[in-house]
């Protein structure tokens, strides 16, 4: 199994867990993300995820190479959903053999953490009424400054 | 249809230099005071050319050389000089440059000029940097005088945010770093290295020739999410001589309907991330990359 992947179809946790057994493992821990019914106040109906996966997969890696060798785990890996996504559909999984405990929970929560700040994958919601907007963009876009004139960051 | 209104210049020298700690209009980039400098280049496409000035700064010598038009209203800015500019010659427009811009060049006051729309109020760059106005490098129209009353009138001092709500016309500027203003003594040092090297714009008359050296490059950008629907495609090819991606996003933003700032996104060149000064190179591939929201 890659590191980090993508997975158009359904993810099966109880398949990927096998990849990461090991005999020096006491324990695994594994992160699942579902596809909840409301985010920031509004009834969502259903999500599409859409990924640069060229470079998703890039950092994805990283990602995962960065917590193995900072908490010392045994095996860790990463698959997240691209496509239209239902309400309590497992959009995100993350998967650390480990052995002990203490590092599975930390690398586990390493890589879901930085998957959603670093990776390229956006989210479009739909939502009850009809509306749909692509997380973290539209809000933000329309605050877009008045007498602040920033430069990119170098 | 009456004739196009004469072409005057007016050179902005009234700012009070805070941030570089002493004159900016003294400044010496290409041998001589930056306000002479930029009178000259001025001149040459105007019929008449004039400095604008505080009332204390008149006696300033530099400044006393030249045919000045003096604030009415010191003490709140470039609108105050554009205003006393309008009142003066009524029936003129004025090409307004603040003299702090030292990569400017011939050419890209020629192809303001060219393309100057006398039924708006106001002709004005694109900032290469943002895609808002630049109100310090553009025509204003006789038909202003009366908008920049009003805003005078109503406490509201800002030439850009004027030239927003006005509907002036705006172009791309042909030469992305032409309007690079210098603010700081660290500017001034960058600035005069940039000039020195010539790796800026040209002193005037040679900018022809650096149009001609920098040829246009071919670039596929793709497009992702809501960049995906505002620009209507997943990818285009495109021939630009932008050379960086902060020169290419601020160029595909005047295609098309993009909402996001560029400090809001990240950039990807050939599928990794990038720094926004990267020189692009022929066939490279560009993402913009906004915010991200997996999980």
């Amino acid at each position: 199994m890659k590191p980090f992947s993508f997975s158009k179809t359904p993810i099966d946790p109880a398949t990927l867990r096998r990849a990461l057994e090991d005999p020096a493992a006491g324990g695994y821990v594994a992160f699942e993300g579902w596809v909840r019914n409301h985010n920031e106040g509004q009834a969502v109906t259903r999500l599409e995820y859409e990924a640069f996966e060229a470079l998703a997969c890039t950092e994805g890696e990283r990602i995962v190479a960065e917590a193995v060798r900072r908490y010392g785990v045994l095996k860790a890996a990463c698959v997240h959903r691209v496509g239209s996504l239902e309400i309590g559909d497992l959009a995100v999984w993350v998967g650390v053999s480990s052995a002990h405990r203490a590092e599975a929970f930390a690398a586990c929560r390493y890589i879901i953490d930085e998957v959603k700040h670093r990776v390229p994958i956006w989210k479009k919601e739909h939502y009850v009424n009809g509306d749909s907007g692509w997380v973290n963009c539209e809000r933000c876009a329309a605050h877009a400054h008045d007498h602040a004139h920033p430069v990119p960051e170098a | 249809m009456s004739v196009m209104p004469p072409l005057f210049g007016l050179i902005l020298a009234g700012g009070a230099s805070t941030r570089m700690k002493q004159d900016k209009a003294l400044l010496d980039y290409h041998g001589r005071p930056q306000l002479h400098w930029a009178y000259d280049l001025v001149s040459e496409c105007c019929a008449a050319t004039f400095v604008s000035v505080r009332p204390d700064q008149r006696d300033e010598p530099t400044r006393a050389a030249l045919p000045q038009i003096v604030d009415r209203e010191p003490g709140i800015g470039p609108l105050a000089g554009i205003s006393a500019a309008l009142l003066e010659h009524p029936k003129a427009a004025w090409l307004v440059v603040a003299c702090d811009l030292p990569f400017l060049t011939s050419e890209t006051l020629r192809h303001l000029v060219e393309h100057r729309d006398p039924g708006r109020i106001a002709t004005a760059y694109r900032s290469s940097h943002d895609g808002l106005p630049e109100p310090l490098c553009a025509i204003w129209e006789p038909a202003a005088r009366e908008a920049v009353a009003a805003a005078l009138a109503a406490g509201k001092r800002c030439p850009r945010k004027l030239l927003m709500e006005a509907d002036a016309a705006l172009l791309a500027l042909p030469e992305a770093r032409a309007l690079d203003n210098v603010n700081t003594t660290e500017e001034f040092s960058a600035a005069t290295s940039a000039l020195a090297t010539g790796a800026g714009a040209q002193a005037p008359g040679t900018a022809d020739a650096a149009a001609d050296a920098r040829a246009a490059i071919t670039l596929r950008v793709q497009y992702f999410a809501l960049f995906r629907e505002q620009a209507g495609r997943s990818e285009e090819v495109l021939d630009t001589t932008a050379s960086t991606p902060a020169d290419l996003y601020a160029e595909l933003r005047q295609r098309h309907p993009f909402t996001l700032a560029p400090d809001q996104l990240k950039v990807a060149v050939n599928a990794d991330f990038s720094d926004w000064n990267a020189r692009l190179a022929h066939g490279d591939t560009v993402v913009f990359i906004p915010p991200v929201a997996g999980g």
